[in-house]
């Protein structure tokens, strides 16, 4: 592994670019990796890191959108790999977020899935390798060897379903590095799921196999960990790469400030909106305290949402433990990465997940888990599963826009009410057209289906369902998602003027924190299920970026030594 | 324009719409009555309307198509026997009722006059109850095996005609049209509705027509038609009900829980509730629908009769135009008179095309051959 020691680069990357749909997700990026040396890549979701790594390991999403630009040079022979095994022959192993284990097979078999190591038998001879039989003692040592490389003690005859989270992401690592070949690993957040002691074992064996000539592209969200183990770090932001500098030259603070924030020209696009919201939140000094003291915000004293010790068991998005409360007439937002449990705050509080804990609508306790029971309360919700629970794609959109106003309150429907009453077309017909020219939604009229119509006009057609319920409360998972730039202030420009002209309190869950920056008066970020701080709209940028961490108290600290 | 009609249409109907057309067009030609072709189309199309109306709820609920028709059929079944046990019981009880209450219009003479027309009301309205408890658990069931309902519905069909089966045998009637004459109990096979209420829809304002019309000296037109009037008003009667159910708040949010039932849901929809209502409907649907057909039919076939009664229905909305989760009422018309009218005019075309008798033989390849294509057009809108 070592001995090819070369003075050109182990991997050079040269302006790779990459946009899906006419929708730019990388952008001239160009870098070097040596051999033997850990480079951490940082990221918020949706900086492009999954695209790159897609990219460098020939995945065919990136093949049959067209391909990337620029230039991919290993030891400076270029390549350009169209499947993934062209990847693996070259020597790039991959080690991903999801398993991609089989559950019932044992570790030595799962390490030496498609490399096992054969018998020599007559059958061999005559039919070939597919009827060979196992060496299964030599199988047993070499993942031995593979496991035992990695510092960690598990059972080689142990199956992949009965063994914690750590030791799956063990044998993901052990499969990599049993490829005699392998000389460049990438890692996707590997220590996500491992407990402390188990993330230390890993990132000693990391650093014995760099030792060894591999070289490691290491991707996680703990800022810790990558400044302590990197040599270099490098930070995506919207596709662009902003940083590539030795990791000791850089603190936790300035990582985290230069992931989360935007480029001056993005500062002044976003710059109203900012200024109108300090102004706003000048009356409301420290927001966690809604008891202070403020005469003239007496009217808005009352919480429109109380939430206490919410709960709500969303796959993938588990809310543990979050309280919080928002002021009549806020816009409040939810921010954090993806799968630490903000989307499961509006969906447990819409009743669409199995949730428990106290949740107060204008002091009103509020019964979880019937969706009804919240519609009931005058909230709307948008989802972020916008085909999924968003939308009837099949059905025209005047049913989408005016069907939960039907089913809730009755609106557009003819004859006696509770005896006989249909459908009125003419009525859902022109509510539709009354929001289509409200929000521009591109259409060729209400009868248009939902399914037919793009990303950005089935936001729009969500959104309008939402007003049509005429809400007091309003409840938005990921408003921007998926939709071009034009959609995406149009969007958030609706939201502003409905709040300011119904006064009505909107909570917004969002990925993007500038987004939510931009148009919340205050901001929550969740991580780990918990509520990791609320801070005004108007806070610095590494502020949140902290958040996201969970880097809080580290940052404390570092100022102290400071 | 004609594209556009295409578009609409659908090419498996306009395929079969033009198939349907050559064949009547042969007819004459191959000495078959157009007339009377025509005519019994229209019958049969009468007769199986109503149960091919009932796919429309499940369908549009998301429950699928419903296999398990033989289940309302069964209820139907129910009704039309014990309509015709008690039949003297029941006038006996409605005199009584006049008598107490004093209602003028209701005289023996007025029963004894519409006694078929109380005979066929009572087969349904008895049938009903059956239906809906039946459609309940039916429902029930249907909802916790969501995303396999066409295969459990087929299997609710299969074992519902085996349990009555057993039960027509048990059952203590004891109507003396109805029994085995040699063994004194259990229900026959086939009973005759002749007396009760044999064509009691087909002659309501039937229009007979029946005339030789000489075009010239060796050409004569042989008109015999007689329209079914009433079985076609009560079709529609059934489709006009659908239809405005359909419309209410309940059908806009059944159809919304069988489009996607998240959505639904978090519009505070209980989407297992409208699931239910729709099977509950299909199935007293099918038990309107299997009486209607006995009254055209003659009899009521018992046993392994309802068996084979879901397949047709089915294909027919399928040819209709019908998706697995979409269905109108224009769908089933559609589809059950290309349906019908194929069944019917084949066997008789082909018969006197090659000079044999083998309609019965056509009529099996024909109704299953459609019944094949029509289940592989399936499709998920």
């Amino acid at each position: 592994m070592s001995e090819n020691v070369i003075n050109t680069s182990l991997l050079r990357l040269e302006h790779i670019g990459k946009e899906f749909y006419g929708n730019r997700v990388l952008n001239d990026i160009s870098f070097s990796i040596e051999a033997g040396e850990i480079l951490g890549l940082i990221g918020e979701n949706g900086a492009g890191k999954s695209t790159l790594l897609n990219i460098l390991f020939g995945m065919p999403v990136i093949n049959s959108t067209g391909g990337h630009e620029g230039r991919i040079y290993i030891d400076g022979q270029p390549v350009n790999f169209t499947s993934p095994q062209q990847a693996l022959a070259a020597g790039i192993g991959m080690v991903h977020q999801e398993f991609s284990l089989i559950p019932g097979f044992t570790a030595t078999e799962n390490i030496l899935l498609n490399r096992e190591v054969l018998n020599g038998s007559l059958l061999r001879y005559l039919f070939g390798k597919r009827l060979a039989t196992l060496d299964r003692e030599a199988m047993r040592q070499r993942a031995m060897k593979a496991i035992n490389t990695l510092g960690v003690h598990i059972s080689t005859d142990m199956v992949v379903s009965e063994m914690p989270v750590g030791y799956k992401q063990f044998i993901e690592i052990a499969r990599e590095i049993d490829r005699k070949h392998t000389r460049l690993l990438f890692l996707d957040e590997p220590t996500a799921v491992l407990t402390e002691t188990e993330a230390e074992i890993l990132i000693t064996a990391l650093k014995k196999l760099a030792r060894e000539g591999i070289a490691i592209v290491f991707i996680s969200h703990r800022l810790e960990e990558i400044k302590a183990f990197c040599n270099r770090i490098i930070i995506l932001r919207d596709g662009n790469l902003i940083t590539d500098q030795p990791a000791n030259e850089l603190s936790t603070k300035r990582i985290a400030s230069l992931m989360v924030g935007r480029n001056n020209e993005q500062k002044d696009f976003y710059a109203e909106p900012i200024k109108l919201d300090k102004s706003e939140d000048k009356d409301e000094p420290d927001t966690s305290a809604p008891d202070s003291p403020d005469a003239k915000k007496k009217k808005k004293k009352k919480p429109a949402l109380k939430v206490e010790n919410l709960w709500v068991d969303m796959p993938g998005e588990t809310v543990l433990d979050v309280s919080f409360e928002v002021m009549r007439g806020e816009i409040f937002g939810i921010g954090g990465l993806a799968g630490q449990g903000k989307l499961g705050i509006p969906n447990g509080i819409m009743g669409l997940y199995p949730a428990g804990g106290k949740v107060r609508v204008f002091g009103k306790k509020l019964h979880l888990n019937k969706p009804r029971n919240a519609l009931n309360r005058e909230m709307a919700f948008v989802s972020e599963d916008r085909r999924g629970v968003g939308l009837l794609l099949d059905e025209p959109l005047d049913w989408n826009i005016t069907f939960t106003a039907m089913q809730m309150q009755g609106k557009f429907l003819l004859g006696i009410p509770h005896i006989f009453q249909i459908r009125n077309e003419i009525a859902m017909a022109s509510e539709a057209r009354k929001y289509i020219k409200a929000l521009d939604i591109k259409c060729t009229g209400p009868s248009q289906k939902a399914g037919e119509l793009s990303g950005g006009n089935q936001q729009k057609v969500c959104l309008a369902r939402a007003f049509a319920l005429e809400p007091n409360i309003l409840l938005i998972c990921e408003p921007t998602r998926g939709i071009d730039i034009g959609a995406k202030n149009l969007v958030l420009d609706t939201l502003r003027q409905y709040n300011k002209e119904h006064n009505t309190t909107i909570i917004i869950t969002s990925s993007e924190l500038e987004e939510l920056r931009s148009i919340c008066n205050r901001v929550a970020i969740v991580g780990g299920g918990k509520i990791a701080g609320v801070l005004p709209a108007s806070a610095p940028a590494e502020d949140f970026g902290l958040l996201m961490m969970g880097q809080m108290r580290q940052q404390e600290n570092e100022n102290e030594e400071a | 324009m004609i594209k556009n009609f295409i578009a609409k249409a659908g090419w498996p109907r306009i395929i079969i719409g033009l198939f349907l057309l050559a064949l009547f067009i042969t007819a004459p030609f191959v000495g078959v009555n157009f007339f009377t072709s025509l005519n019994n189309t229209i019958v049969r199309f009468g007769m199986n309307s109503v149960l091919v109306l009932a796919m429309i709820p499940m369908i549009q609920a998301g429950c699928g198509l419903n296999f398990g028709l033989p289940l309302g059929i069964i209820a139907g079944l129910l009704g039309a026997t014990l309509s015709i046990e008690f039949n003297e019981k029941i006038l006996e009880l409605l005199l009584q009722c006049a008598t107490q209450y004093k209602i003028s219009w209701l005289t023996e003479e007025f029963l004894t006059l519409h006694r078929e027309a109380i005979g066929f009301a009572s087969a349904i309205i008895i049938a009903i109850p059956f239906a809906a408890v039946l459609g309940w658990l039916y429902g029930k069931l249907l909802n916790r095996v969501k995303g396999d309902e066409m295969m459990i519905a087929t299997y609710v069909g299969f074992s519902s005609v085996s349990f009555m089966c057993i039960a027509w045998l048990l059952l203590p009637y004891k109507h003396p049209t109805m029994i085995w004459g040699y063994a004194g109990h259990g229900l026959r096979t086939t009973i005759s509705v002749d007396g009760y209420w044999l064509h009691i829809l087909n002659d309501w304002l039937a229009i007979n027509f029946k005339e030789d019309i000489v075009l010239s000296d060796s050409l004569t037109l042989n008109v015999n038609l007689s329209i079914p009037t009433g079985m076609l008003i009560f079709f529609a009667a059934m489709a006009l009900f659908v239809w405005l159910f359909m419309r209410t708040k309940t059908g806009t949010a059944m159809t919304a829980a069988g489009s996607n039932p998240e959505f639904a849901r978090a519009s505070g929809v209980n989407v297992d509730k409208m699931r239910t209502i729709s099977v509950v409907m299909s199935t007293i649907l099918g038990a309107v629908g299997i009486i209607v057909y006995q009254q055209s039919f003659g009899f009521i076939q018992l046993y392994m009769g309802p068996f084979y009664m879901a397949l047709p229905a089915v294909a027919s909305i399928l040819l209709g135009g019908a998706s697995v989760n979409k269905a109108t009422i224009l769908n089933v018309i559609v589809g059950t008179f290309l349906f019908q009218g194929i069944l019917t005019m084949t066997p008789s075309v082909f018969n006197s095309l090659f000079q044999t008798d083998m309609s019965e033989v056509i009529r099996l390849i024909v109704s299953n051959g459609m019944i094949l294509y029509a289940l592989t057009r399936k499709v998920r809108a």
